[in-house]
């Protein structure tokens, strides 16, 4: 390292890396990063939100059936789990610019529990549609998909596939196919977030961020908001549109 | 002559950014853009080579009719994985990550990019991927086509798909990462003075490049990941079965895939921008006209996937909108062309190897944007379509522009890499080897396919053998030109003549630090009170450029 560098860096900040100017630069490229990349992300879910338009309108009914067989009672727990998780990280990163190291915990830690949440009653969901028979193609050894139908008229059993006219089973394994590609890539994104905030709170815990410095918060909240956005956008999507099918 | 201000220090006894450490670990873990640059540099170089060597197992086996050197199975193989490896392990990395890392920060007065660690990761990444690529071609190879086209790919083919898909998926990730850093840098660390209409045109095509890796990158790699999932699960929504569309995957896969090839050509026209503007020692004509064509480049980009689906079930009215948008694109990159060649008139202008590269670009640059034309017309489309017309067509692009493109700034630059001169008559002699061998190689591929030879066939009509045996003969000539410079370029990193700070007497910022430079670019911050390529007036220029001659012209003998 230079001579001539140390007499700038000696008044700044310990966090301000080497290669910016000021804290004020560092923050401001740490935060055009994230969204930038939230764009990237955006493009991911874009091609499987693509898919899920073509093949809804190619086979409305029986996309309208295999939704009317997904558990709402649990998507809209979720739903709400992930929104209150969204609340707490506003307040942690809120936490963060005023100095409040407590309160900044405590929220890290909530929005940590509730995603844990949410990630427990996917997998109580999955654990559903495993025991149905419902999970595409031999994705799972032993158990291929090959859910049981419902007759018509026959008493109701929620383990079984109730089929408006004109849908098919094999059609409703390309929903299940959807179904299973885009909840499961949000759940990867939940478990990165569960990860980087971990960390967060960490160096929270350690009592790195302040009012001077806290962009680190400020990006991964910025991250956990763009999942729960997906989320509220794959419940309606996949669980709402067709409900009012249901009792054809 | 006008002497451009510099802001290095004293010679005596510098500290570069290549003698500043040493050692194997100091190379692997650093964080500088410019060590980078290099690990990128060497990995490239090894994968171009793998590609040229299928290459030449391609041009060997179509030298006869008789499918005879290569039995079907493995012609299949050879060209698909000459086109996995050179697209995705060599093309697209190619400037952005050699060149572009290098000067992104030098050109802009940065320090560094603005996360260099994530620049450290996306070479990691982007070598994990290359080798599970090296893992499946070693395993047992791939023979879908560089476009893995469903069913095939998810069904029937029963090659290493997955793990050369994976590969892919996971080198896509290290064109993001790096798309994403130069937008940052681009946007937040400019130094002060340098204002957006100040910056080299190199910068304005690698920005319009970063946003095409940004948002067609993602799209393959959810395309990628699902195909490699629908195989593996034998059911998918790519799979007709299941009332899938196999046209999907097309969509999706040309939705990057098209956009693809604007991230190899449009660096390679910021470095053609830079050499056409300082070789004629001239501002560019109409400087903003050829900035803001890369961005409008990048975005019709996006808009013309559907040119690759006319004979694929596409609707007609789609095929209109995608054929009148595709000759739309034509329209951004001939005012390049126009701009480059209006800078040229007039011009103080030297024939250094950096320079014949550029013009041949434009040349070669110009033949294939024409027959694109051809192909985004739907009726003459529908007859040259997967014929060697194509195939002569793209290459023109990608090796005719992005290759020549990426050799022209790797001469340019090589004196602030690596501190040494390449010798100037062998670089001018390679050129002109590189460029006659190209033409003669891909120059008779547009006749044979004109005339209806298809592509991936190991066998073809005794009647096309002319436009083969011509095919392959420029093919051995290309590969020996390519070869003198991998050889002197190395020799000149130990026996080069010691490069100045500013070889080429250049007003660009990268020019005014030391070659190589320090660690930290610049030791102190410039400041940038001066205009893109300004020089100075023409009466000083001439005296400029017999000077430069003089001191340039290396020994040959």
């Amino acid at each position: 390292m230079a001579e001539g560098l140390s007499a700038h860096h000696e008044a700044s900040h310990p966090a301000l890396q080497h290669h910016f100017e000021n804290m004020e630069q560092q923050r401001e490229a740490g935060a055009l990063g994230m969204w930038v990349f939230l764009v990237t992300e955006l493009m991911f879910f874009g091609g499987m939100f693509l898919a899920y338009t073509l093949y809804r309108t190619k086979f409305p009914a029986d996309f309208a059936s295999a939704s009317n067989h997904l558990d709402l009672t649990l998507g809209a727990v979720n739903t709400v789990v992930l929104i209150l998780s969204s609340l707490t990280m506003a307040l942690a990163v809120y936490s963060a610019q005023v100095g409040n190291r407590r309160n900044l915990i405590l929220c890290l830690v909530l929005t940590i529990t509730l995603g844990l949440t949410f990630l427990g009653i996917k997998a109580v969901e999955y654990h559903d549609k495993y025991v149905d028979s419902l999970i595409p193609g031999q994705l799972i050894p032993g158990r291929p998909y090959n859910p049981a139908v419902q007759e018509h008229g026959a008493p109701d059993d929620k383990h079984k596939l109730h089929l408006l006219p004109g849908a098919t089973v094999k059609h409703v394994e390309m929903f299940y196919w959807i179904y299973f590609a885009m909840t499961g890539m949000h759940a990867l994104h939940m478990i990165i977030g569960v990860g980087l905030l971990s960390v967060i709170l960490f160096f929270s815990w350690r009592g790195r961020y302040g009012p001077e410095y806290h962009n680190p918060v400020e990006i991964s909240g910025l991250y956990w908001h763009f999942v729960d956005i997906v989320w509220i956008f794959l419940f309606p999507l996949l669980y709402l549109l067709g409900r009012h099918l249901e009792h054809m | 002559m006008k002497a451009f201000e510099t802001f290095e220090t004293p010679a005596a006894a510098r500290v570069n950014y290549i003698n500043a450490q040493y050692g194997l670990k100091s190379w692997l873990l650093t964080k500088d853009h410019k060590r980078i640059a290099l690990l990128y540099l060497g990995s490239i170089s090894f994968f171009f080579m793998v590609g040229g060597v299928y290459a030449m197992l391609i041009r060997l086996e179509l030298l006869t009719p008789q499918g005879d050197l290569l039995s079907s199975a493995t012609y299949n193989k050879v060209f698909t994985q000459h086109g996995i490896i050179m697209i995705f392990f060599f093309l697209i990395p190619s400037i952005p990550a050699t060149l572009g890392n290098f000067l992104v920060p030098m050109m802009i007065g940065a320090k560094d990019l603005a996360f260099p660690r994530i620049n450290l990761l996306s070479w990691y990444i982007y070598l994990l991927g290359g080798i599970i690529t090296i893992y499946a071609l070693l395993a047992g190879g791939v023979d879908t086509g560089w476009t893995f086209y469903v069913p095939y790919s998810t069904t029937f083919s029963n090659s290493y798909v997955i793990a050369a898909g994976l590969g892919i998926f996971i080198s896509g990730f290290s064109s993001i990462l790096t798309g994403l850093n130069f937008i940052v840098t681009i946007h937040t660390m400019r130094a002060p003075g340098m204002t957006w209409f100040r910056l080299p045109l190199f910068i304005w095509s690698h920005y319009a490049t970063s946003l095409v890796m940004i948002l067609g990158t993602p799209v393959v790699a959810i395309t990628i990941l699902l195909l490699a999932f629908e195989r593996l699960s034998h059911v998918g929504i790519f799979d007709p079965a299941n009332g899938g569309d196999p046209v999907l995957f097309q969509h999706l896969f040309w939705f990057y895939s098209h956009p693809a090839v604007y991230i190899m050509v449009l660096p390679s026209m910021g470095v053609v921008s830079e050499l056409i503007a300082n070789f004629s020692r001239k501002n560019i004509f109409g400087y903003r006209f050829v900035a803001f064509s890369s961005l409008a480049i990048a975005v019709f980009g996006f808009l013309v996937w559907g040119h690759h689906l006319f004979v694929a079930s596409q609707s007609v009215y789609a095929g209109m909108i995608f054929s009148f948008l595709s000759f739309a694109v034509a329209i951004p990159s001939a005012i390049k062309v126009f701009n480059w060649t209006a800078t040229l008139y007039k011009g103080s202008i030297s024939y250094d190897t950096p320079m014949l590269y550029a013009l041949g670009f434009i040349g070669l640059f110009t033949v294939g944007g024409m027959t694109g034309l051809f192909l985004a017309s739907l009726a003459i489309d529908v007859h040259v379509s997967d014929t060697y017309f194509i195939v002569a067509h793209f290459h023109y692009i990608m090796v005719g522009g992005a290759l020549f493109g990426y050799l022209g700034g790797l001469h340019y630059w090589w004196p602030k890499i690596s501190g040494r001169m390449y010798p100037e008559g062998w670089g001018r002699f390679s050129a002109l080897v590189i460029f006659v061998g190209f033409n003669l190689t891909f120059l008779p591929q547009f006749v044979a396919g004109y005339l209806g030879m298809p592509r991936r066939y190991h066998a073809y009509p005794p009647e096309f053998q002319v436009f083969n045996v011509l095919s392959s003969a420029g093919a051995s000539i290309l590969g020996f030109g390519l070869l003198i410079p991998a050889i002197y370029l190395v020799w000149s990193m130990r026996y080069g003549k010691h490069a100045e700070a500013n070889p080429w007497h250049l007003p660009g910022l990268e020019w005014r630090t030391a070659s190589p430079p320090p660690t930290e670019n610049f030791l102190t911050t410039p400041v940038v009170t001066w205009e893109a390529y300004e020089f100075a007036p023409p009466e000083e220029m001439q005296v400029v450029g017999r000077m430069k001659d003089e001191k340039l012209e290396a020994p040959v003998s």
